[in-house]
């Protein structure tokens, strides 16, 4: 499903990324973790599109389409979907009507019939459940004074509704408390499908309690310096960043 | 620069490119009186709309005042000195001049309208929509008259009006905006050609709205309607009015007068779509549109409401404001005021208290994109009279890119220590954030501004009939498209 070969990207002529390998196969769950300043964020904005970056070598394939060459609203429409980890505010508008709007242009993108207005309804009332978000949330201006947590909860909340085919969670259970990050947790394990694959970028072990990953992965110094199942989450936790740190420069 | 900004630039030129839709010429035949601005070209509107004595004279006084007055500078807003010798004051489409019925109207007129988007017999037979048109000078077509008349409403051209119900003219002209109140308003009570009267007598809830469309067509001449409303006690009336020009690489100077009176108990809702002309990308032509408007709350619990959305004219000069004369009178103002490429706008509200318990309210939304300059002006007086008055403004602007500019000039002039004045603003920017958040979610750019642009300005909209919230909306849309740095 994704393939990253290679990659290297910069930021105003600072390296931040130096060779990034990986490849996501549908049904997996990947965990990226590593210590601040080590890429992981670039690297989720670099596949969701962002221009600050430039890529100066590598390639990233997605569904057979070369990732890189398609504009970030092309990205969502092959299926391509980034939990923010600092989710913007907009005021006047609501929640409901900006992913009936998203929706229907994802839909625009794939050749697909706009949704009917009941249908939507359904639709949203379904997948709020499963985020425990109350509905007048979703009347209300997207992420205007919502908390740190309902925020969170919301970019789930999307993601359930959009049905990505690669879902990208970057830091989603920073500033969560135990409840909400169980509540965030729940919705991303109930949406797992054998089809569809997730990249849990994390700093911290205990996401991973919930959200059971195939795969870990350590980025340091823009580069995945060790691979392993979710055993390496917890000798992480355990033996702390600057066991890498010494390995690697050791 | 980077893809992104190259792309977005891409848009953004292809915006400012985007040609103005109402942009064409009518080809029907006119007349047009010669440029110049002295007594005879005024007697000379005068006779060819066979006024009274009363009428002619008043102009006249008008123009006596009007010499002797400056045209103002304090506006924040530049163009180049206007030559008004150089205008044509009259000018009026040749056959029919006054239909009486949709069937006698010249086909080409009608084919105009349509064009506009407000077919007269469409709206007539469907959305019920009276509607009075004004094209250059002279009031073409006013729908539904007759069955608006059993109502005793009065709904025509300001030109009938002054030979039908000379004494009801006679008693309220002026007495809103009087003629030496400005310079403007001075040049339009010397030379106005047409527009819309509206008289609703006691009691009467008008059962439609009442809608005037005016468009310039005619080369080199101003235009300079003047509106009248009047809601005697108890009466209710939605008043609307929509606006555009042709494409011409001259600027055409728009200088209206509208003055409602609204008496006891008597609600006046005035809806404004502008859409002149803008002029076009380097800024070359476009209408200049320096209007009054102002409405005076006479009676006890009475109610006017100003809603305006402007997008278009190169430079836009106007306050619609509200005198709150009567005890517990409401005045409202509700504005969206978008301006793109070279446009200027300086626009706002005058709330005047002097009754007892007067409320008012100001909800203003500026957006600014390309090169473009939108002040917010207003002024929330009070007077020694006016205890327990009450006012809350809300002054936003919305900023797209970086090189235009906002301006909020906001007046308080309290004498009365028993009010209370509230005032609130704030500036934001659409940034690269919010649109890669939009972009992210399968939201191109600009599907993404009219979005947050439309969410903006909810709560003006919100104030609009139905049919025009639609247009306005899609106004927005098409006058800020992908309008982003």
């Amino acid at each position: 499903m994704l393939k990253i070969t290679n990659l290297h990207a910069q930021i105003d002529e600072t390296p931040i990324l130096n060779g990034i390998n990986l490849t996501v196969n549908p049904g997996e769950v990947h965990a990226i973790m590593g210590p601040n300043g080590s890429g992981k964020s670039t690297l989720a904005s670099i596949m969701a599109g962002r221009e600050d970056y430039t890529i100066t070598q590598g390639s990233i394939e997605f569904n057979g389409k070369n990732l890189l060459e398609l504009s970030p609203e092309e990205r969502a429409g092959e299926g391509l979907f980034l939990a923010f980890q600092y989710p913007v505010e907009i005021p006047g508008v609501s929640t409901a009507n900006f992913l009936k709007t998203a929706l229907n242009e994802i839909r625009k993108y794939r050749s697909q019939e706009t949704i009917d207005a009941m249908d939507f309804l359904a639709l949203m009332k379904e997948k709020s459940a499963l985020v425990e978000l109350d509905s007048t949330f979703l009347q209300r201006s997207l992420n205007e004074g919502f908390s740190g947590g309902e925020k969170k909860r919301n970019e789930i909340f999307q993601m359930a509704m959009l049905e990505p085919h690669l879902s990208i969670l970057d830091e989603t259970d920073s500033g969560l408390d135990i409840d909400a990050l169980r509540i965030v947790a729940n919705g991303v394990n109930a949406l797992r499908t054998k089809e569809n694959a997730t990249i849990v970028i994390t700093h911290y072990q205990r996401l991973l309690d919930y959200i059971i990953p195939d795969f870990v992965h350590v980025l340091y110094k823009g580069k995945i310096v060790k691979t392993g199942g979710k055993e390496l989450a917890l000798e992480l936790e355990a033996k702390g960043y600057d066991w890498i740190k010494e390995t690697i420069n050791a | 620069m980077k893809e992104q900004e190259i792309e977005q630039q891409d848009i953004l030129d292809e915006i400012v490119s985007s040609e103005y839709k109402y942009g064409f010429v009518s080809d029907i035949d006119q007349e047009i009186a010669p440029k110049g601005l002295n007594e005879d070209s005024i007697r000379l509107i005068s006779s060819k709309k066979n006024e009274p004595a009363w009428m002619l004279e008043w102009r006249l006084a008008a123009f006596e005042k009007w010499k002797t007055m400056k045209e103002p500078k304090w506006p924040n807003v530049a163009y180049p000195e206007i030559d008004f010798n150089d205008i044509s004051y009259y000018a009026a489409p040749k056959k029919k001049v006054s239909p009486t019925s949709l069937d006698e109207v010249d086909p080409e007129l009608l084919e105009t309208f349509k064009k506009l988007g407000i077919s007269l017999a469409e709206q007539e037979r469907l959305t019920g929509i009276a509607v009075d048109a004004v094209l250059d000078s002279v009031s073409v077509a006013t729908t539904f008259k007759d069955k608006l008349a059993s109502l005793g409403i009065i709904f025509c051209s300001m030109s009938e009006a002054i030979q039908e119900h000379p004494d009801l003219v006679r008693s309220y002209l002026g007495t809103v905006v009087p003629p030496s109140d400005n310079f403007y308003s001075a040049l339009n009570s010397a030379v106005f050609t047409d527009g819309s009267f509206c008289f609703i007598p006691k009691g009467v809830r008008c059962p439609m709205e009442l809608s005037t469309y005016f468009r310039i067509n005619a080369k080199d001449t101003g235009q300079f309607e003047r509106t009248l409303i009047v809601a005697e006690d108890h009466s209710y009336v939605s008043y609307l009015e929509g606006c555009t020009a042709p494409m011409r690489d001259e600027n055409q100077l728009h200088a209206a007068v509208v003055e409602i009176v609204a008496l006891e108990g008597a609600e006046v809702k005035y809806s404004t779509v502008q859409n002149w002309y803008p002029g076009d990308k380097e800024g070359k032509g476009g209408i200049y549109n320096f209007v009054t408007k102002r409405g005076i709350c006479k009676g006890r619990n009475s109610k006017i409401s100003w809603t305006q959305v402007e997008t278009g004219s190169a430079i836009t000069w106007k306050y619609p404001s509200v005198i709150l004369l009567g005890e517990n009178s409401i005045g409202e103002f509700y504005s969206v005021a978008v301006t793109n490429n070279h446009q200027q706008a300086d626009t706002g509200t005058k709330m005047i208290h002097i009754g007892k318990n007067s409320k008012s309210r100001i909800v203003s939304k500026g957006i600014s994109a390309g090169l473009s300059h939108n002040s917010y002006r207003g002024l929330v007086k009070v007077q020694k009279t006016a205890h327990g008055a009450r006012n809350f403004s809300q002054c936003d602007s919305l900023l797209i890119g970086s090189t235009c500019g906002a301006h909020t000039f906001p007046y308080i002039e309290v004498s009365n220590n028993t009010a209370t004045v509230e005032h609130e603003a704030t500036t934001s920017k659409i940034g690269e954030d919010v649109l890669f958040y939009c972009n992210q979610r399968g939201i191109s750019t600009e599907e993404a501004v009219a979005l947050i642009v439309n969410g903006y300005c909810k709560e003006v909209m919100n104030q609009l009939p139905m049919e025009f919230a639609v247009e306005a909306q899609r106004l927005l849309a098409v006058s800020l498209e992908g309008s982003v740095g």
